[in-house]
C-alpha cells in the first residue's frame, strides 16, 4: 500500500508546493503505516528527482512521455490511475490548482474513490477518513468524511508546514502505456510571460492597487520584488485599467495565491481581493487609510504613504542581503 | 451545436454563514439563491455563443430540490432554451455527476464552472466527463467557435494556451470566460414563464463523502502596526519574527 503524490515541474523543477505534497503524504503515511511515491510526469532530470527523498519520497516513477505536454486531461487522469494501480494506492494526493483540479476528479471516478478537493492540513483521523477543508470561500470549514476505501485528496498550498523526513527515493523508469487515440488535446499556440517568478508558486508576493495611481508609479515596486525574488500581483481596477498585465489579477475572479508572505500597497482589501490571497501566511499591508479593511486581514500594517514607504524597504531589503 | 450548461444554486455570495445549533448543518434560513457566479459567467458565454451563429440550444440543468427552480428560472430569464431539475438533495460531487450524466449525453459541450462558491468543490465537471467517456479541459478561460470548431483558451502556468479538442467536450470554466454576467431584461423574464422547466427523477446512487461538521474560523489576532517613517522595521519583523525573509 501506499500514498501517491502527483507532482508538478516548472521548466524541470520541481514547485515548492510539490516538496510541501510529499512532505504532507509522508506524515500522513507515517500514520497510516504506509509509504509515498512521487508520480513525475516529464523531462525532470534523475538528481531532481531525488530531492523529492529529501522529503519523504521512498519511490518514483518516472514518466517521460512527450504526448503528455499537452496536458490531455483525459490522458493523464488514464496515467495517474495505473500508476495507482501499480502501487496499490489508498490515498491520491493532487495540488488544488489548476492541474490538480483538472485531474483529480476522473481519476475519483476511475478508481471509485471518493474526493475532497482543496484539503487543508492533516488528517482530522485516518481511521475513518476525515479531512478538514475551507467552505463558502473561506467564512468557514468543513470536516467531510470520505467513505471509500479509496481516497482523493486535492491538497490547498500553504497548510502544511514543510518538513524534511530524509529518505532514499527509488528512482523508476514507468510506461502507463496509453494509446495515441486517448490524447485529443491539440496545442494550437502557447503564450508565456517569461522570465518573471511563477505567481502561483511564489514564496513572496509584491502587489499593488489603485492607490498606486498609475502605471509609471510601479518602478518602486518592481525593484522591491526582484530584491525579494518575489512574484507580482495587483488588484482588479489595475488590471482593467491595463497599468499591470492580467496575468497579475488576483482576488475572486483572478488567480488565487497562498505565498508565504503577500505585500499589498495601496490595495483597500475589498471581500472580493480577500478572496484571492486570504491563505497566504502573512498579509502585510500598507495603506494610508486607518480604516481600510486589509488591515482586518494583515498581519503587519503601515498605516501610510507607500511613496514613502516603498524607499524605505528597499534600503532595508539591501542591508538586509549585505548582513546576510 | 447543443450546448449545456451545469448550473448549481448557491448562498448569495454576501450571505453571513451560519450553521444549526449542533454545527452539522448550513442554517439556509433566509438565505438568498442565485445562480453559482462561474456557472452564470458560463451561461454567459453560451448566450455570446449562440448570438454568434452556430449553437442551436443552449440547455441548464441542476441537480437540486424545489427550491431551486427560481434560480433556473434566471437561467432562463437570462436566455437558456429550456431547463432540467433533477429532482435530488444535492449529496455530493460525484452523487451530483452520475445524476447529471443521465441527462448530459446528448451534447456536443457542456459547461461547468470550476468551483461552486458554497462547498468549493471543483469536481463535477471532471467527474462527469470520466463517466461520460468523454474529454474535458480544465481552467478555461474563453470559448470561440468558428466555423463549427471550438477553440479553446486554457490558462497553464506563467501564461495561457490556445488549444483545439474535438467534441464532445466538458470545458470547467474560470476567470476570463465572460466579462459581466449577464442581468435578465424584462421580456426575458416573461419569456422565462413559459419554457420548458423539465423535472427528472434521480437515479440510484450513493455520495462517496460526508460532511460531519462545520466550523467557523477563529478571530485573527490584531494587526502589528509600524510606524510610517520606520518603515525598516516591518523588513525586521518579517525577517526575526514572521521568519519568512
Ligand atoms: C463580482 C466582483 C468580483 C471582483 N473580483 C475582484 C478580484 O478578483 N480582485 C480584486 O482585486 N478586486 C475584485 N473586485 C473589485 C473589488 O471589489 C475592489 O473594487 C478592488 O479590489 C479595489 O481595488 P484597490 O484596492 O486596488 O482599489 P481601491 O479600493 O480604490 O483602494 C485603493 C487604496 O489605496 C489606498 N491609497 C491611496 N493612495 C495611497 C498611497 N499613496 N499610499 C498608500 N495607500 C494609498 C487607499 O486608501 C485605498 O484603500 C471584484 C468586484 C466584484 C463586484
Amino acid at each position: 500500500m501506499s500514498i501517491l503524490v502527483y507532482t508538478e515541474n516548472w521548466a524541470g523543477k520541481f514547485k515548492k508546493l510539490t516538496y510541501e505534497i510529499v512532505s504532507f503524504a509522508a506524515a500522513i503515511a507515517k500514520e497510516m503505516g504506509s509509504s509515498v511515491t512521487a508520480l513525475s510526469i516529464g523531462h525532470v532530470a534523475d538528481d531532481e528527482l531525488k530531492t523529492l527523498g529529501k522529503y519523504g519520497a521512498n519511490k518514483v516513477l518516472n514518466v517521460k512521455d512527450d504526448r503528455f505536454e499537452s496536458l490531455d486531461n483525459k490522458a493523464l487522469a488514464d496515467a495517474v490511475t495505473k500508476a495507482a494501480e501499480k502501487e496499490g494506492s489508498n490515498v491520491i494526493i493532487f495540488a488544488h490548482n489548476n492541474e490538480g483540479k483538472a485531474i483529480a476528479p476522473r481519476v475519483s471516478v476511475k478508481l471509485n474513490a471518493g474526493m475532497v478537493s482543496g484539503v487543508t492540513g492533516l488528517p482530522v483521523s485516518v481511521d475513518p477518513f476525515v479531512v478538514r477543508k475551507k467552505v463558502f470561500t473561506g467564512k468557514a470549514f468543513a470536516n467531510i468524511q470520505i467513505k471509500t476505501d479509496i481516497r482523493v485528496i486535492t491538497f490547498a498550498q500553504n497548510s502544511f508546514e514543510v518538513v524534511e523526513n530524509p529518505t532514499e527515493a527509488a528512482i523508476e523508469v514507468f510506461d502507463p502505456q496509453i494509446g495515441d487515440e486517448e490524447f485529443n488535446t491539440v496545442i494550437k499556440d502557447t503564450h508565456l510571460i517569461t522570465g518573471k517568478v511563477l505567481l502561483t508558486d511564489a514564496e513572496i508576493v509584491v502587489s499593488g492597487g489603485r492607490g498606486m495611481k498609475g502605471p509609471e508609479n510601479w518602478g518602486g515596486l518592481e525593484e522591491l520584488g526582484d530584491l525579494l525574488g518575489a512574484g507580482m500581483a495587483c488588484s482588479r481596477p489595475v488590471s482593467d485599467e491595463g497599468w499591470r498585465p492580467k496575468e497579475e489579477h488576483v482576488g475572486q475572479t483572478g488567480k488565487i495565491i497562498a505565498p508565504n508572505v503577500y505585500m499589498a500597497f495601496g490595495i483597500s482589501g475589498a471581500i472580493q481581493h480577500l478572496g484571492g490571497v486570504s491563505s497566504s501566511k502573512y498579509i502585510v499591508a500598507i495603506n494610508k487609510d486607518p480604516e481600510a479593511p486589509i488591515f482586518e486581514a494583515a498581519d503587519y500594517g503601515i498605516i501610510g504613504d507607500a511613496f514613502k514607504v516603498i524607499p524605505q524597504l528597499i534600503e532595508a531589503v539591501k542591508e538586509m542581503k549585505a548582513n546576510k | 451545436m447543443k450546448i449545456l450548461v451545469l448550473i448549481s444554486n448557491v448562498p448569495d455570495t454576501t450571505t453571513k454563514i451560519r450553521f444549526t445549533g449542533d454545527n452539522k448543518a448550513f442554517d439556509a434560513t433566509g438565505v438568498q439563491w442565485i445562480i453559482n457566479p462561474w456557472d452564470e459567467l458560463a451561461l454567459t458565454r453560451a448566450m455570446e455563443l449562440k448570438e454568434a451563429g452556430g449553437v442551436e440550444k443552449i440547455t441548464v440543468a441542476n441537480v437540486g430540490t424545489k427550491i431551486t427552480e427560481p434560480t433556473l428560472r434566471k437561467a432562463l430569464a437570462v436566455g437558456a432554451d429550456d431547463a432540467i431539475r433533477i429532482d435530488a438533495e444535492p449529496l455530493d460531487a460525484y452523487f451530483v455527476a452520475t445524476q447529471l450524466a443521465q441527462v448530459a449525453k446528448d451534447y456536443d459541450l457542456i459547461l461547468a464552472g470550476i468551483e461552486a462558491s458554497d462547498y468549493n468543490g471543483a469536481g463535477v465537471g471532471g467527474m462527469l466527463a470520466e463517466i461520460l467517456g468523454i474529454n474535458s479541459v480544465s481552467a478555461v478561460s474563453g470559448i470561440d467557435l468558428e466555423n463549427g470548431e471550438l477553440k479553446i483558451h486554457r490558462d497553464i502556468d506563467g501564461g495561457s494556451q490556445l488549444l483545439s479538442i474535438p467534441t464532445p467536450l466538458i470545458a470547467i470554466v474560470q476567470k476570463g470566460i465572460a466579462i459581466d454576467p449577464r442581468i435578465p431584461a424584462m421580456r426575458g423574464i416573461m419569456m422565462a414563464r413559459k419554457k420548458p422547466l423539465n423535472v427528472v427523477p434521480p437515479v440510484d446512487a450513493e455520495a462517496r463523502t460526508e460532511f460531519l461538521s462545520y466550523e467557523l474560523p477563529a478571530p485573527k489576532a490584531a494587526c502589528k502596526m509600524v510606524d510610517e517613517d520606520n518603515a525598516k522595521e516591518l523588513i525586521r519583523l518579517l525577517r526575526e519574527e514572521a521568519k519568512v525573509l
